[in-house]
């Protein structure tokens, strides 16, 4: 391998790859487990590969500007095919590989995508189908042939094909590969993320090489990543979370990315490789505990017994040993008893036994779950970003953590609160632009470079960022008072038997929600009371499970009710929805967020009778099956009250 | 469907078999053929002899009348190992499964009929022992893969869902490299997307490896789906053989599914 020319520096992806190919050539940079087996490419047979696959791209007429299509699970040929589209001067655009093809039809549209390459015959199918309507996609490159053989589609080709072509490509043009890798610049676009839609059409973030670095890079430091880590990828590649932690860090750092060997793998492979930096959103947390609670609950009476106690020595004392805060001798002396026998073979079982560092994002995460991680010694920190800031924008600082905090501002960002109480950033990893949506990027970046994130926050008085809310979710009541309804939505899903919430309540008099209870907890929680269920509907409509999750209720108004304006926005009745809310049916965003007003104009029946004093609710559903399907259920809804308390005024300090 | 797949000549001709316990008349002069390569289901109500058939292809029971020709080798009478070593793999209709033993363990015992070390090598794992092993083991890796069962792989069979103890079960058969499958209703008692998905791999097994698969089937939708050709089997008769219109048309089998007059 050649050395990177001395006056290019490494501020392209590509060129840190070459640059890391260079120096560090044996190092391991991906592995995946196949056949039972961890694979490993080194640096020099990534940077080969990816020239090869470049070069391949290159022969097929793929040229500077082009957009590549990248769908599929987390794969190390996948990685490699983003830098091997940015090498040619092409913009990687990552799709969420679980969508179906109509939901497809629009990125592919907006993205004018020609190129694709993708992981199986399920992601071909999909985008054969789309071909149809969409006759611009001229290749589709795919890496696992199963059940391809019989396929002869113009312009499909496996991934070994393209390879073979680009290494003869490469022969007979031995200087085109480092000639588009020496022109790519810092500036230009390299990866176009498409939002969630929570409101509307996706739209297209394009993101620079140097945007991605700038954060990357902030990262690194912030955390002291270095070259030795290992990472478990598994995130979907089209969120803007794992393009940090497993492209943008992986080659700034040069870290090893493993991928699991499929997604139902996860927790063995988690297992297997202990990761020393991890990265997850909430809800991954919180069915680890879920499943840790579930098991413990069926564990001898000794092991319970020796678990609760220790647990309570390490909710006492855990978090500030953690943050290296005084703590007495003798706490300490439990705490380390602890480690040996519960901690550290808890942390083992739960493939955390090596983690330095572990973040969450994309949603708010539970104070007691947050402080069950930190308390067994596991040094999980929140951070706060968007895609179109390169999910960088707050990190809390090593032994500075607040459990209703996302951190203070990163380094080289800097964050303002507006005067509606919305959250601006300025910095390098602020998007470029929203693309071919002029309108949109003025919209959201003001003519003094702040980008407007459209989150409401608050500083407190240590600097450290407190997210409420979305700035447009939050409305008033008719009584004029403030309703945050994340907010509200958040400590509902703190408790483990309620898997997803949604508040209504602006231009109301009150607050009402829509609950779903999560099947695993609930069931657990039946089976143990002896109480006779065929399915979710048939639980959810249990008087028993309406009880439980009335407490939960409650339990939350009595909280709201001690947090001054919030006080107006305590729960007054409730129901537990017949089905489980599902991307599917277009109820989440593909990210799992509530989208609000769909659900409001689907169930509008029932949002009705939470207004109209009914206690009885018929209502008929379509559903969509996971094979594209419909069909419909019906339930009669029983809806219940909730005791709301008055407002509690704080002490005065 | 199946374009690029070539059906060959005729691999198994069974002809004018008879079979009867004591005055039980299981089967009455059946006879029909399977062409290499192609899937072959064979169908009829309960009690209509199916399972009897199979189990007269893979030589569990003989047959008082009648012959089966087999690669050109014609017989009356062959015991499972015989069947076992001319390429014949087959599943049940109740699931045989080693339900103590792991998933990985269970595909492995697929591997039988190739290891070729003795007992003491095995016992002491040298020489020839360790190389078979580790060649099995790929393979078996290989079908695992194939199968998507990477997550229950070190998984005991027993603590496993129904629907996926029937892919273990095909996992195990596919695991002696058959040139036949014997598969035993694979998709009874299945759901939906379990049945879609035991659809896709069989579809699989028959592209990737070319395995000739001779199947029985309740659902109508499955096998006129899957299947190149259907034998339709009536109290022990055939009344039916043929592309799947031509059966759905054929009013014996009409009668005989819908009870129509």
């Amino acid at each position: 391998m050649s050395a990177p020319s001395a006056k290019a520096a490494a501020d392209t992806f590509p060129r840190l790859l070459l640059k890391h190919a260079y120096e560090r050539p044996d190092a391991p940079a991906l592995r995946e487990k196949y056949l039972g087996i961890w694979q490993t490419w080194s640096w020099a047979e990534t940077a080969a590969e990816v020239r090869a696959m470049a070069s391949g791209l290159a022969a097929l007429g793929f040229k500077r500007g082009d957009n590549l299509a990248i769908i599929g699970d987390n794969r190390p040929r996948l990685y490699m095919a983003f830098a091997a589209a940015q090498s040619l001067g092409g913009v990687a655009v990552p799709m969420y590989q679980d969508a179906v093809a109509v939901e497809m039809m629009h990125v592919l549209d907006d993205a004018d995508i020609r190129f694709a390459i993708v992981e199986d015959q399920e992601q071909v199918d999909k985008l054969l189908e789309a071909r149809e309507s969409r006759p611009q996609i001229e290749h589709i490159i795919f890496e696992d042939p199963r059940g391809l053989r019989s396929y002869n589609a113009p312009g499909l080709t496996s991934l070994e094909a393209l390879r073979s072509a680009g290494a003869a490509f490469d022969k007979a043009n031995p200087q085109r590969y480092d000639q588009e890798v020496a022109l790519g610049n810092a500036t230009d676009v390299s990866v176009m993320l498409y939002t969630s839609g929570t409101t509307g059409k996706p739209k297209g973030v394009c993101q620079s090489h140097q945007a991605f670095i700038t954060a990357a890079q902030g990262g690194v430091q912030f955390d002291k990543l270095v070259a030795t880590d290992n990472v478990l990828s598994y995130l979907p590649m089209a969120w803007v979370g794992d393009h940090l932690f497993s492209y943008a860090q992986f080659l700034v750092a040069g870290f090893t990315v493993n991928c699991p060997e499929s997604a139902e793998t996860v927790m063995t492979d988690l297992r297997e490789i202990g990761p020393t930096y991890y990265f997850a959103p909430p809800r991954v947390f919180e069915s680890l505990l879920t499943s840790l609670s579930i098991r413990m609950e069926d564990a001898s009476s000794i092991k319970q017994r020796l678990y609760n106690a220790f647990m309570k020595v390490a909710q006492r004392c855990g978090s500030d040993i953690l943050n290296g805060q005084a703590v007495s001798s003798k706490d300490r002396l439990l705490y380390a008893l602890g480690n040996v026998f519960l901690y550290g073979p808890l942390k083992n079982t739960l493939g955390m036994s090596r983690i330095r560092v572990a973040y969450t994002a994309g949603a708010a995460i539970g104070p007691d779950l947050f402080r069950f991680y930190r308390s067994i010694g596991i040094n999980l920190k929140q951070l706060y970003g968007s895609t179109e800031t390169c999910a960088y924008v707050c990190l809390q600082p090593d032994g500075e953590i607040k459990f209703d905090s996302v951190g203070k501002a990163a380094p080289g960002v800097e964050v303002k609160i507006a005067d509606n109480g919305e959250v601006l950033v300025r910095g390098a990893m602020v998007l470029k632009e929203y693309y071919k949506r002029p309108d949109a990027t003025a919209e959201s970046i003001d003519s003094a470079g702040y980008f407007h994130t459209g989150d409401a926050g608050v500083f407190d008085s240590d600097g450290h960022l407190k997210i409420i809310d979305r700035a447009k979710d939050v409305g008033h009541l008719s009584s004029g008072e403030m309703f945050a309804p994340n907010y509200i939505e958040n400590k509902l899903k703190f408790f483990s038997h309620i898997k997803e919430a949604v508040c209504f309540g602006h231009d109301r008099d009150h607050v009402v929600a829509f609950i779903n209870i999560d099947l695993t907890a609930v069931g657990n929680w039946a089976e143990r009371r002896n109480i006779v269920y065929s399915g979710y509907i048939d639980l959810a409509g249990k008087d028993e499970v309406v009880a439980l999750i009335k407490d939960c209720v409650e339990k939350v108004n009595a909280e709201l009710a001690s947090e001054g304006e919030l006080a107006s926005s305590q729960i007054e009745r409730f129901l537990i929805l017949h089905k489980e809310l599902d991307p599917d049916d277009d109820e989440l965003t593909r990210t799992r967020k509530v989208r609000r007003g769909f659900i409001a104009e689907k169930y509008e029946p029932l949002l009705g009778a939470l207004y109209s004093g009914k206690t009885v609710q018929h209502i008929e559903t379509q559903v969509k099956f996971e094979d594209g399907r419909t069909g419909s259920i019906s339930a009669d809804v029983k809806i219940a009250d909730a005791k709301r308390l008055p407002a509690v005024r704080k002490a005065a300090a | 469907m199946n374009g690029a797949r070539k059906i060959g000549d005729v691999i198994l001709k069974v002809d004018n078999i008879s079979l009867r316990f004591g005055g039980v008349k299981a089967l009455t002069d059946i006879s029909f053929d399977v062409r290499e390569h192609e899937i072959r289901a064979i169908i009829g109500p309960n009690g209509a002899g199916k399972s009897s058939m199979l189990n007269v292809i893979n030589g569990v029971y003989t047959p008082q009348e009648g012959s089966i020709t087999f690669h050109g080798e014609q017989r009356r009478d062959m015991n499972t190992h015989q069947a076992a070593e001319n390429g014949i793999a087959r599943t049940f209709q109740n699931i045989a499964l080693f339900t103590g033993m792991t998933v990985l363990d269970n595909i492995m015992t697929g591997r039988n009929l190739k290891i070729k070390s003795t007992f003491i090598e095995q016992a002491f794992w040298f020489g020839r022992a360790r190389r078979e092993e580790i060649e099995n083991r790929k393979k078996v890796e290989e079908i695992i893969d194939f199968l998507q069962l990477q997550s229950v792989r070190k998984t005991p069979v027993a603590r496993l869902p129904y629907g996926i103890k029937k892919r273990v079960e095909l996992a195990r058969a596919l695991a002696a490299e058959p040139t036949m499958l014997l598969l035993d209703e694979p998709m009874a008692g299945m759901n939906v997307e379990e049945k879609q998905d035991m659809c896709r791999f069989v579809l699989d097994t028959n592209d990737q490896f070319g395995t000739t698969i001779v199947l029985i089937e309740h659902d109508m939708g499955v096998v006129m789906d899957i299947s190149d050709r259907v034998v339709v089997l009536d109290y022990g008769k055939k009344i039916g053989d043929g592309t799947p219109t031509e059966v759905r048309n054929n009013p014996d089998v009409i009668k005989a599914y819908l009870g129509a007059h």
